[in-house]
């Protein structure tokens, strides 16, 4: 089997007396959707800075297309083709909308006006046309995160780092996201998403990585993960999955 | 290319003054105002559109004048090549400082403190060092020729500063059409989302500096050679540190015309006051402590915010308010 586009190897990290991730280990496929969920500082965004090169992990190795990038700055793996979004929604507050997403063109296109037309064009697929010469703070919650994924995409990436782009939104505008995620993976991106929205994992992801505690803990189709006792302890805490066993039988 | 025609006509309007009846104390004031835009432009180009504010372009500005000045009178070169070795020199302090501190991450506060102390380290060195003149300072002979960068005229000499201060407009125009200001600009707004985007924010922000620190550096050598006396106060004082900030803040920091505009105003503001308190020492600083207060008090974008307030309100019959915008 060829090796996969990004292999993270027993990674680790810690914040003075706190573990924060701990000999993790996990895999994105070329072509597909994967996920990583767990609780709430579970170390999930630790693990993408450190894939994206924000974070310098302690101890493990990251491989991307087959070169070892543990440590690379992350202009460099922005040019390689690994792109992020932020949790905490990160959009340059004074410039428009399309001023924002040139930014991300600029790394494929010299020239100003290139850039400003490839913005424009990334923008109305994803649904901003109305907005672009809206100053970025004037952007709605779904709109900012919609601005996330517009400029990670401008960069062209080949592995797209989503780091919980469902958070905030409501269920009609997570109905209007998923598709769009599912529109970029078939434009031949493939994709690593953190998500707390178990529906859209289900529907999105084939295969699964479960962190809790900084250590990885459960793997595996989606279905199948979310069944997992050890997944369902994490989330809920000592004894659940016998009481939720139970309460089934 | 309406920027472009902009900076065309505003300099061009300006150039027309010495065919006006344009006393001596007119040119001598506007030559001053533009020397301090020029430096401002500098801080700008920094301060303004990459967000990293010095306290501390003395550094450069002195630089500027005591290689234009020392290289002339110590070395016997020709004062055309010390003025360009002076902008040189200016550039490559400023290479140096924001090597030291981008690679260290300073940022915010800190990269301002560690400005004014290079600043003032600098000054303390000229204030001693026997090849600046120490203590006395270094008086650059009048020798009123061109090859020796002098003139008779002081027309020729507000020109001149003129032509300085028209080139660093375009470079701002420039750095506005580019891919390095859209990366500065960037940068300023928030640099670990722009490093996610594939932006190297310390070489960005390194180029910055060392082209801010280049044309702060032109207004000292100008300064060298217009008033052909330096000292470690002049050359490397806080007050031009603070006049190059202060007219781009004022004037609108991160725009094209922000620190001419501001230069002319501070400076107009300035010699007001001295006409109607006559020469009160330290008034000067009063009067800029005041313009800055009200500036940041009611207008944050400066005055070329003021300007594009009353345009757009022109332009539409009713101003959307951006939380309107937000809402729909
Ligand atoms: N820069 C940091 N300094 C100190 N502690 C941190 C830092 N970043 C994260 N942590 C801690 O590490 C743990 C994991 O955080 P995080 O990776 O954000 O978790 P998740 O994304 O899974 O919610 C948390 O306890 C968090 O408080
Ligand atoms: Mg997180």
């Amino acid at each position: 089997m060829a090796e996969p586009l990004l292999t993270v190897r027993n990674v680790s990290k810690h914040f003075g007396g706190l573990q924060a991730v701990d000999a993790a280990t996990l895999f994105a496929e070329e072509g597909r959707i994967t996920a990583l969920i767990g609780p709430n500082g579970a170390g999930k965004t630790t693990l993408f800075a450190m894939i994206s090169g924000f974070v310098r992990p302690d101890a493990g190795s990251v491989r991307y297309e087959g070169c070892d990038i543990t440590g690379a700055p992350p202009h460099e793996l922005a040019r390689l083709g690994i792109a992020r979004t932020f949790q905490i929604v990160q959009p340059f507050a004074g410039l428009t909308v399309r001023e924002n997403i040139a930014v991300g063109a600029h790394m494929r296109h010299r020239g100003r006006n290139a850039a400003l037309a490839a913005a424009t064009a990334i923008a109305r697929e994803m649904g901003l046309g109305d907005m672009l010469d809206q100053p970025a703070a004037a952007l709605t919650v779904a709109g900012r995160k919609r601005l996330e994924l517009a400029r990670a995409l401008a960069t062209q990436p080949k592995l797209l780092l989503l780091d919980e782009v469902l958070a905030g939104l409501n269920p009609s505008e997570i109905r209007d996201v998923v598709p769009v995620i599912r529109a970029i993976q078939a434009r031949g991106v493939s994709i690593m998403m953190i998500e707390h929205v178990m529906q859209a994992v289900m529907s999105l992801s084939e295969h699964v990585f479960v962190l809790a505690e900084g250590r990885i803990i459960a793997q595996g189709p989606p279905e199948g993960v979310s069944a997992d006792p050890r997944v369902i302890e994490a989330y809920l805490g000592h004894g659940a999955a016998k009481l939720t066993a139970a309460g089934a039988a | 290319m309406r920027r472009l025609a902009m900076i065309v006509l505003v300099v061009a309007v300006l150039a027309a003054v010495p065919f006006t009846e344009a006393s001596n104390a007119v040119l001598n004031f506007l030559v001053v105002a533009l020397l301090i835009a020029l430096a401002g432009q500098g801080w700008n180009v920094l301060g303004g559109y990459g967000g990293q504010y010095s306290f501390g372009h003395a550094a450069f500005f002195g630089t500027g004048a005591y290689v234009t000045a020392v290289l002339q009178v110590r070395y016997g070169v020709n004062a055309w090549l010390a003025f360009a070795l002076g902008i040189a020199a200016g550039a490559l302090v400023g290479a140096v400082i924001g090597a030291l501190t981008f690679r260290s991450g300073l940022r915010g506060s800190y990269f301002a403190l560690v400005t004014l102390a290079f600043a003032e380290v600098l000054r303390i060195v000229a204030s001693v060092a026997p090849i600046t003149g120490a203590g006395v300072g270094t008086l650059i002979k009048l020798d009123l020729r061109h090859e020796a960068l002098q003139f008779q005229s002081r027309a020729v000499f507000y020109w001149a500063i003129l032509g300085l201060v028209a080139l660093s407009l375009v470079i701002a125009w420039a750095i506005e059409h580019s891919r390095f200001g859209a990366w500065l600009t960037a940068v300023r707004e928030n640099e670990d989302a722009a490093r996610a985007l594939g932006v190297d924010a310390t070489r960005v922000k390194l180029g910055a500096m060392t082209l801010s620190a280049a044309i702060t550096a032109a207004a000292g050598c100008f300064y060298a050679q217009y008033f052909l006396f330096i000292d470690a106060g002049i050359a490397y004082g806080p007050w031009i540190s603070v006049e190059a900030l202060l007219t781009a803040i004022i004037g609108g920091a991160g725009t094209i015309f922000g620190p001419l505009f501001g230069a002319l105003l501070v400076r107009l503001l300035g010699e007001a006051a001295r006409l109607v308190t006559g020469d009160a020492p330290g008034l000067d600083l009063v009067i800029y402590g005041a313009a800055l207060v009200l500036v940041v008090a009611f207008a944050p974008r400066g005055l070329m915010g003021i300007v594009a307030d009353i345009r757009s309100a022109f332009r539409r019959p009713a101003p959307r308010p951006t939380a309107e915008a937000a809402g729909g």
